[in-house]
């Protein structure tokens, strides 16, 4: 790593005037940004701890919400009687993120301002039409992902926490690759008060909605209703664990397999 | 530069590091505890992990000042004074879930949180699952996942001893 | 004293010593040592695979803060330093000897791969010298890379180095061709199939380091290394590259973190700390990341053959012939040019009586990473190139495959038994361990496992392999007429401390294998003494007479029998001493387990009574003997070792994704005599974990620009925990016949017997689907492309 300034600030206010500086980044959990970090990808002057922010902690219940403080650790939303009770596809997602180290540092703030394309939290994020608050203002899920690692996050606006509309049904899947254990293609399914979503993770550069599937499931909520609907792979990502056209099978399946996990 | 203060094994330490000191550079190399080694550099292979205020972390992707005033056990941390292994390391022995012993310190120190974290007792399948931050070489985890389900008996008083039925 | 629990000697589960270190933080491996004013090393890569260096500037990165020292190609060359030798020399077909262009420890003018070496840069500290190499600007001349054995044979392909005709290293063969084309001609069926056995990086968990340090008032250098074989790190560094004298230069093997064959050569980095500690007048310490690990370690593998059987009409084997082209990589490599020949060639009998066999070795520079052994080395690259022939021989002559193999099975009363290329088998009973390894797998049962499996939606597969691997290596005078510049022979001194103790100084290395306890019992079954008074000390020159350390599955077959052969030494002298003691004859004397007894008489002595003796000579016969007691013995073997047996895999495949799940695999092996059981089942497991990967998930890939794709852990598949089932691990013995213990080996057989295995079964399971033959690794997208693509009868 080239080495930086470590800042800990205690309050959002002063974590945004830190990042106000604009070759600072901020950090929760690091495990997105500290391996890029040790490759020498990134050069920061200053890094800037949000986890001494009491206010970005906690997951409660807000009416029809489920809401989530952006330094929740994999862990806590996996471990949550509330987000179990409330939205079981989330907990059951959160509990197969990365693998136990990572579920212990990694937290849904840094997950979802990363915007990996290959992670899981964008999926339920999107796929629950989540909204995301932030420093700054409300921003719905659907206005958030703007492509790979990008958000509409403005350089000094911090994610605060993450509502999470309760739904009727939600279902994930996800197939893994077989190296990194990253997502591979992973589907989130969920019908509620967003309506019915269909949101992809993995295949394609950004976290997307397959509104083909969505149309089916509206009509139908039923895994048989996505099994024949097939996921164009144009855009899909391509590599050496898997072809576009791979990704794009792996579409309908995940899918198929998410709307029968969300019973 | 700044300093950061943290108990490791039960003594306080304070050390003076740069923002970029890792958390297992904090270990090895300022406090010379070399049990906890690094295998990789992407987070993959859990030779780096420890104990942080109970959870186990890759400490290869924990800025060491990220850990002030946090409490750390490392392997070296994890026996009785009087030199009484843990049953986890006892039951590692019993059972050769090690060989060159790199991975080791890493791999003791995963099984612990997560035999710890799952009270109800892990099948064999959730065990090698709970392992998926853990990578072993040698043994093809085979002893290791043996070696993990003894100890659990053992932690949740199940079992009196880690020791084999005779073969 | 000295009573022994018999459950400490040969045969018992003696639970390990080197385990209480290991497990509580304090083994001491080379990255844990710190040198009193230790510097540190950062080595600048080349990151491209092909070009020419037109210029080095390093003014601005010297001036960088906590630099000592920065040392490039140039510098080295000027300081007269060596290349990297190659320990093994193959001739062509026409009798030339293979090219073997200079290996300089930095890449002088030219780099050949990435990652090859182009500066050495000392700081005070790692992230310095890291900042410091970055700011050497290396002006890059690209040139056309070839990173497959394709492309470097392509016509017009840049020449790798300079001299070396169309990138052919050699172009060996070995038997007769016209006697084995004329047994194809006259054949009834033959049977043929491409494949190729894919590139894997070794990814032992402890990334290399080494660390250099020179004495100015005595001359004296020492470098602590991550190495299975410290005395041949420096005969290779002393004699070839920093042209010292032997006796000037200590290396150090500590605690070694897993090798796998990959810390067997000798790597420039060595050289460089060692001879930069002089330069800067303070010891240098290199740790590799494991970055660069992928991109400096030698990696295995990485052949293409066409493999060919010839079949009479009863299914009898008539011949084999194999065309194999094998990748060497950029530079040869320390063992580099035996793997694809007398690793693998001489192994294309297997267990079988084929009577005629010709096979022939293309070896390809490439602008890749050197190739060189790997677990098994060869062997498993034989074993998957039969057990794949015969599986589709099998189904195209329309003969069970099981008793495909038993009708060629070389018989077990035909021992010793002479293959037709080069090797003499000792012992085996091949249809026993096939026997065994069916019915612990219920082969029998499989059929009904894979309808329940069908019934869930998966596609269930069994499949097999008998196998056989040459180990134990190797006769020195056999190996060198056969190219090494080495003898193979392994050291062993037995020290009897006056108490009765005793100290095991042995030249074999362990970098997982336990030698510590299993070395202990060998002492302990045979000189009485308890497992805890044995102290087996290895790894250090300065300590250790010679050795010739760890590989090619050699320590018990070679090192253990060197102890023994030290242990009759002892013994032999324990009697003279004993005889004088009780006023016997020497022809009287008596020895078993710690006591010397005068025969069919009660008078005995202990051989702690020997030891005081021996170095409290009061009462001695020392007109003819020298007091003390410790031996020193060379063994050298009479032949190879062949341990073999049958694995049997079992997978399912989830039909949506083509995922391949191993759910069942069952190995028995012939390992010859077994010392510690826990040990050798550990051994095969990791093994067999080993060729799991290779089959079903490991793949070293470059682009066709040379570039490493597959460069770290993110996209090399590494097997996890829940990618293996457990392994059922059974033996069955046959004794070795000419070494002292009757042993074989057993650290390589799990990565030689299982890819085929495992194949096999991906294969058997995808039967609907007119599959004749799957690549490794076998993934999930391989898998979906077959099923999606096929028009076979499940397909629909």
């Amino acid at each position: 790593m080239y080495d930086f300034a470590y800042h800990k600030p205690s309050t959002v206010a002063d974590a945004v005037k830190l990042l106000a500086d604009p070759d600072a980044k901020a950090i929760s959990g690091g495990h997105t940004l500290l391996p890029a970090l040790k490759h020498r990808l990134n050069k920061p002057t200053a890094l800037v701890d949000l986890s001494g922010i009491a206010e970005l902690r906690g997951i409660r219940r807000e009416g029809n919400a489920v809401v989530i403080g952006a330094l929740a650790k994999h862990a806590e939303v996996a471990a949550s009687a509330e987000v179990a009770a409330a939205i079981p596809a989330l907990a059951f997602m959160a509990d197969h993120i990365g693998d136990v180290q990572v579920r212990n540092r990694g937290t849904i703030g840094g997950s979802v301002s990363n915007n990996d394309p290959a992670a899981d939290y964008p999926a339920a994020v999107l796929g629950l039409g989540a909204t995301i608050r932030t420093s700054k203002r409300e921003i719905a899920a659907d206005d958030f992902f703007l492509g790979m690692f990008t958000t509409a996050l403005e350089p000094d606006e911090i994610l605060t926490a993450i509502s999470f509309p309760i739904p009727e049904k939600a279902g994930y899947a996800k197939m893994r690759n077989p190296a990194s254990r990253y997502v591979m293609a992973g589907a989130f399914v969920s019908k509620g008060p967003q309506g019915v979503r269909v949101a992809i993770t993995g295949a394609g550069p950004c976290v997307f909605r397959q509104a083909d599937m969505e149309a089916a499931l509206a009509a139908n909520w039923s895994a048989d209703a996505v099994a024949g609907i097939k996921q164009a792979p144009d855009d899909l990502n391509s590599d050496i664990h898997g072809s576009a056209e791979y990704r794009a099978h792996l579409v309908t399946v995940m899918a198929k397999r998410a709307v029968a996990n969300a019973g | 530069m700044p300093h950061v203060t943290l108990t490791v094994n039960g003594k306080s330490h304070t050390a003076e590091v740069e923002g970029r000191t890792l958390l297992v550079e904090l270990l090895r190399e300022t406090l010379r505890l070399t049990g906890t080694h690094i295998g990789c550099d992407t987070s993959q292979c859990g030779a780096c992990v420890v104990h942080v205020n109970g959870d186990s972390v890759k400490s290869c992707t924990t800025l060491a000042l990220a850990a002030d005033g946090a409490s750390v056990t490392t392997i070296e941390g994890l026996a009785a004074a009087d030199g009484t292994l843990h049953p986890m390391q006892e039951a590692f022995r019993e059972y050769h879930a090690l060989q060159c012993g790199f991975c080791t310190p890493g791999m003791v120190m995963s099984a612990i949180d997560l035999v710890q974290k799952n009270p109800q007792g892990l099948s064999e399948q959730e065990i090698r699952e709970g392992l998926e931050g853990n990578l072993c070489r040698c043994t093809g985890y085979h002893n290791i996942v043996k070696a993990i389900a003894a100890a659990q008996d053992v932690m949740h008083g199940k079992r009196s001893e880690i020791a084999r039925a005779a073969e | 004293m000295n009573v022994v629990t018999p459950f400490e000697g040969i045969g018992a589960s003696v639970r390990r010593k080197e385990d209480f270190r290991f497990l509580q933080g304090k083994g001491n491996y080379t990255d844990d040592l710190n040198r009193p004013g230790q510097t540190h090393a950062w080595i600048l890569r080349s990151p491209h695979a092909h070009a020419k260096i037109r210029g080095v500037d390093i003014a601005a990165a010297k001036a960088m803060p906590g630099v000592h020292g920065i040392f490039t190609g140039a510098d080295t060359e000027a300081a007269g330093l060596g290349g990297l030798p190659c320990g093994w020399q193959i001739h062509s077909k026409d009798g030339t000897p293979m090219a073997e262009p200079p290996h300089p420890v930095l890449a002088f003018e030219r780099v050949r791969h990435v990652g090859d070496p182009v500066a050495i840069v000392v700081a005070e500290t790692r992230s310095q010298a890291r900042d410091a190499a970055e700011a050497i600007i290396v002006d890059y001349e690209p040139l056309p890379a070839a990173p497959s054995l394709e492309q470097a044979q392509a016509a017009g392909a840049t020449p790798i180095h300079e001299g070396v005709a169309g990138n052919i290293c050699y172009d060996w063969h070995i038997g007769d061709k016209a006697v084995v084309d004329a047994a194809f001609a006259a054949a009834h069926r033959t049977v043929a199939l491409d494949l190729v056995n894919n590139r894997l990086v070794p990814n032992a968990m402890e990334p290399r380091a080494a660390v250099g340090e020179f004495d100015r008032f005595t001359g004296d250098y020492t470098l602590y290394t991550t190495s299975q074989n410290p005395h041949v790190i420096r005969l290779l560094m002393a004699a070839n590259v920093l042209k010292l004298p032997e006796s000037k230069v200590r290396v150090v093997a500590p605690d070694v973190g897993g090798g796998f064959g990959s810390k067997i050569y000798h790597y420039a980095e060595e050289a460089l700390v060692t001879w930069a500690s002089a330069q800067v007048g303070r010891p240098v310490k290199w740790t590799a990341d494991r970055t660069e690990a992928f991109m400096s370690d030698a990696h295995g593998r990485d052949h293409i053959s066409r493999a060919e059987f010839a079949f009479d009409k009863d299914g009898r084997i008539l011949a084999l012939r194999v065309a194999t082209q094998a990748n060497m990589g950029a530079y040869l490599s320390t063992f580099a040019p035996c793997v694809p020949t007398y690793l693998y060639a001489t192994l294309l009998a297997g267990v079988y009586t084929t009577p005629v066999i010709y096979a022939e070795v293309k070896a390809v520079f490439t602008n890749t990473v050197p190739v060189d052994a790997y677990r098994g080395a060869g062997r498993p690259e034989a074993t998957y190139l039969l057990e794949r022939l015969m599986d589709v021989a099998a189904r195209e002559l329309g003969i069970d495959r099981v008793e495909l193999r038993r009708r060629n099975f070389i018989p077990a009363d035909a021992f010793p038994y002479q293959t037709p290329v080069a090797l003499q088998y000792d012992s085996g009973d091949y249809q026993s361990t096939l026997n065994e390894c069916l019915r612990v797998a219920d082969w029998a049962g499989f059929e009904a496992r894979r309808a329940e499996a069908a019934a869930r939606g998966k596609l269930r597969g069994i499949g097999i392999s008998t196998y056989l691997e040459a180990c134990g290596i190797a006769p020195s005078a056999v190996v060198g007429s056969l190219g090494a510049r080495a003898g193979l022979y392994e050291v062993g001194t037995i020290r009897v401390h006056p108490t009765g103790s005793i100290t095991v100084l042995t030249g074999s290395h362990s970098h997982g294998q336990g030698h510590e306890t299993t070395f202990a019992q060998l002492v302990s079954d045979k000189l009485g003494v308890p497992v805890a008074q044995v102290d087996i000390v290895h790894g250090d020159t300065a300590k250790v007479p010679f050795g010739m350390g760890t590989y090619g599955s050699r320590s018990l077959a070679v090192g253990g029998s060197a102890m023994m052969k030290a242990m009759d030494k002892i013994i032999a002298k324990g009697k003279r001493i004993a005889a004088h003691l009780m006023e016997a004859s020497v022809e009287d004397i008596e020895f078993d387990r710690g006591t010397f007894r005068v025969a069919g008489t009660d008078r005995t002595k202990a051989l702690v009574d020997i030891s005081v003796a021996a170095y409290v000579p009061h009462n001695y016969p020392i007109e003819e003997l020298e007091p003390g007691l410790e031996e020193t013995a060379f063994y050298d073997p009479k032949n190879f070792t062949y341990p073999g047996g049958c694995h049997i895999a079992e997978v399912e495949i989830d039909r949506e994704t083509g995922k391949v799940d191993l759910v069942n695999f069952t190995a028995v092996d012939d390992v010859g005599r077994v010392i510690n059981p826990m040990i050798v089942e550990g051994q095969v497991q990791g093994g067999v974990a080993q060729g799991v990967g290779q089959a079903l998930l490991e793949s070293c890939i470059y682009d066709a620009d040379g570039q490493l794709v597959s460069g770290s852990m993110m996209d090399y598949t590494m097997p996890r925990a829940d990618d293996l089932p457990p392994v059922g691990v059974a033996t069955h013995t046959t004794l070795c016949t000419h070494n002292p213990l009757g042993v074989k080996g057993c650290g390589e057989v799990g990565a030689i017997g299982s890819p085929p295995a495992v194949i096999n079964a991906v294969v058997d399971a995808l039967r609907d689907f007119d599959v004749r033959h799957i690549e490794m690794p076998a993934t999930a997208a391989k898998i979906w492309q077959i099923i999606n693509g096929s028009h076979g009868k499940a397909a629909a």
